[in-house]
């Protein structure tokens, strides 16, 4: 066993992103929205390849074209009555398809699947930095959200405005995904938001710790996945996800 | 002394070129009950949601100025695995202990603190999905009790609820309407509220039938081209109720 490879600088990006992304994770799946964020996932890839094409930090790539992604879906969403869902169901494809065509071949596997072990310092910086505003801002946003998900008319009366949270809420998943990308890839950013979200659920019996819970198992799976990918020497991105999945299997069993 | 809180001219709301609401013309003065009722599908709820500016809709709704409105919903659809308290759920609305212990307390929860446990371990920490219908309806009418509104809008308050618990809801429509002077348009299909309780009625068919005091616009030809066929309806109160001051 060798942990002395194992980079600093990953365990820490691994912590704040794990706790980032349980905890806004949680929140998407309250609203539903468990396979929107792994589609809306996939609409960073030409990010990524542009970003690998001419040389910039492909994190900044995929948060433009999952910016532009997020824009697009809610303004057809303000003029049609079609829901997010299917409307992300039309972005993901197309930009999967865009973003295989750009990606130059060796880096593919790369960019689907995540490298963290070539996180550098300005990544860990970057992650460390958008994590906290993520948890922040989501902290701002909980109220209105959690209401405008029981009731939209309970949410209006209370003065709550649904369409701005909707879109600050797009906007932090948009960021979460290209902070994420890096250590687990386009492909399984999904599951680091989705799975410990599902997991909470099985043993939170209150909202806030649902919500914490959430944020504390997605920080488990992803700095547990990161040390035993490195001690079998794997690919991180599959074990943080399998880590995850084994935390659900066992919340089955102390279920409130 | 009566002071006008709400207008409504010429209300007309229509979904998809179907016409849902028409005619609707009424006024409501402060500390006043208006009974909205009307058949299913006529339109109740969709002039709630017009009132409360929720739907888009011609003609004037005009409130006076810088009134609170508190909205009880007829039901709140929750999800079984949703994980939110009861306390979780008020502080939602108002972030202050007192005014949430104040709202409860308001709808028949006893707050002394002797029974601080009951009602924390019963009430508070108990998930919204787990109460029964009538709880449920309270917690609601204590959401929307928070922050003091002027003026209440209640869809069908006793809507699957028991006997028992629709005393309990009415007992308190009664209180808030006495000792509050809170003006209440309440959304009923039991006439028996409409004669104990209304100052105004209106009678809904996507059109106004009828508007005016309850003893002398409910008369059984309002109530047939209501509800259709023949209505026969027996207004009777209670000799043991306790609301006969009204």
């Amino acid at each position: 066993m060798n942990f002395n490879s194992i980079n600093f600088l990953q365990l820490i990006s691994a912590l704040f992103l794990g706790l980032a992304s349980g905890y806004l994770g949680s929140f998407m799946v309250l609203r539903r929205m468990a396979l929107v964020g792994d589609a809306l996932s996939h609409v960073a890839l030409p990010g990524v390849a542009l970003g690998l094409i001419f040389s910039f930090n492909p994190m900044f790539g995929a948060f433009a074209t999952l910016f532009a992604g997020i824009v697009g879906i809610w303004l057809i969403e303000q003029k049609t009555d079609l829901s997010t869902e299917s409307l992300v169901g039309l972005f993901f494809t197309v930009a999967l398809a865009l973003g295989v065509l750009l990606t130059p071949e060796p880096e593919l596997l790369e960019a689907l699947f995540g490298d963290i072990s070539r996180t550098s310092t300005t990544d860990t910086l970057l992650a460390v930095i958008f994590s906290l505003v993520i948890i922040f801002v989501m902290r701002k946003l909980s109220s209105g959200l959690i209401l405008g998900t029981i009731s939209p008319d309970l949410a209006k009366t209370a003065g709550v405005k649904p369409a701005r949270i909707n879109f600050l809420f797009m906007l932090l998943v948009a960021l979460i995904v290209a902070i994420g990308i890096k250590s687990v890839g386009t492909l399984l950013m999904g599951a680091l938001v989705v799975i410990p979200a599902i997991a909470s659920k099985n043993i939170s019996s209150s909202m806030a710790g649902y919500n914490w819970n959430s944020g504390i198992i997605g920080l488990l799976s992803l700095t547990a996945g990161i040390i035993i990918a490195n001690i079998f020497g794997l690919v991180p991105g599959p074990i943080v996800v399998l880590v995850s999945a084994v935390i659900f299997f066992v919340t089955l069993a102390f279920r409130k | 002394m009566s002071q006008k809180i709400l207008e409504v001219e010429d209300l007309f709301v229509s979904f998809d070129n179907t016409k849902v609401l028409e005619n609707i013309n009424f006024n409501l003065n402060k500390g006043e009950v208006l009974a909205v009722i009307g058949p299913n599908g006529s339109g109740k709820t969709v002039l709630f949601r017009a009132l409360l500016g929720l739907i888009p809709y011609s003609g004037k709704v005009k409130w006076k100025d810088g009134l609170k409105i508190g909205y009880v919903p007829q039901k709140l659809l929750i999800d079984r695995s949703l994980p939110l308290t009861v306390r979780e759920f008020l502080k939602l609305r108002s972030s202050s202990k007192t005014d949430m212990l104040q709202a409860i307390s308001a709808v028949g929860f006893d707050i002394e603190p002797a029974r601080q446990h009951h009602l924390e371990h019963h009430i508070l920490n108990r998930r919204m999905s787990f109460l029964s219908g009538g709880e449920l309806q309270k917690i609601l009418i204590a959401w929307s009790l928070i922050g003091d509104p002027d003026v209440l809008l209640f869809d069908e308050p006793t809507a699957g609820i028991d006997i028992g618990g629709e005393q309990t809801i009415y007992n308190l429509l009664h209180e808030l309407q006495d000792k509050r002077q809170m003006t209440i348009i309440i959304i009923s299909h039991d006439l028996n509220v409409v004669y104990q309780y209304a100052n105004n009625v209106i009678c809904l068919n996507k059109n106004q039938v009828c508007f005016g005091e309850p003893h002398s616009v409910l008369k059984p030809e309002d109530l047939s081209a209501l509800y259709g066929g023949e209505t026969k309806f027996y207004h009777h109160i209670h000799p043991d109720s306790n609301s006969t001051d009204l």
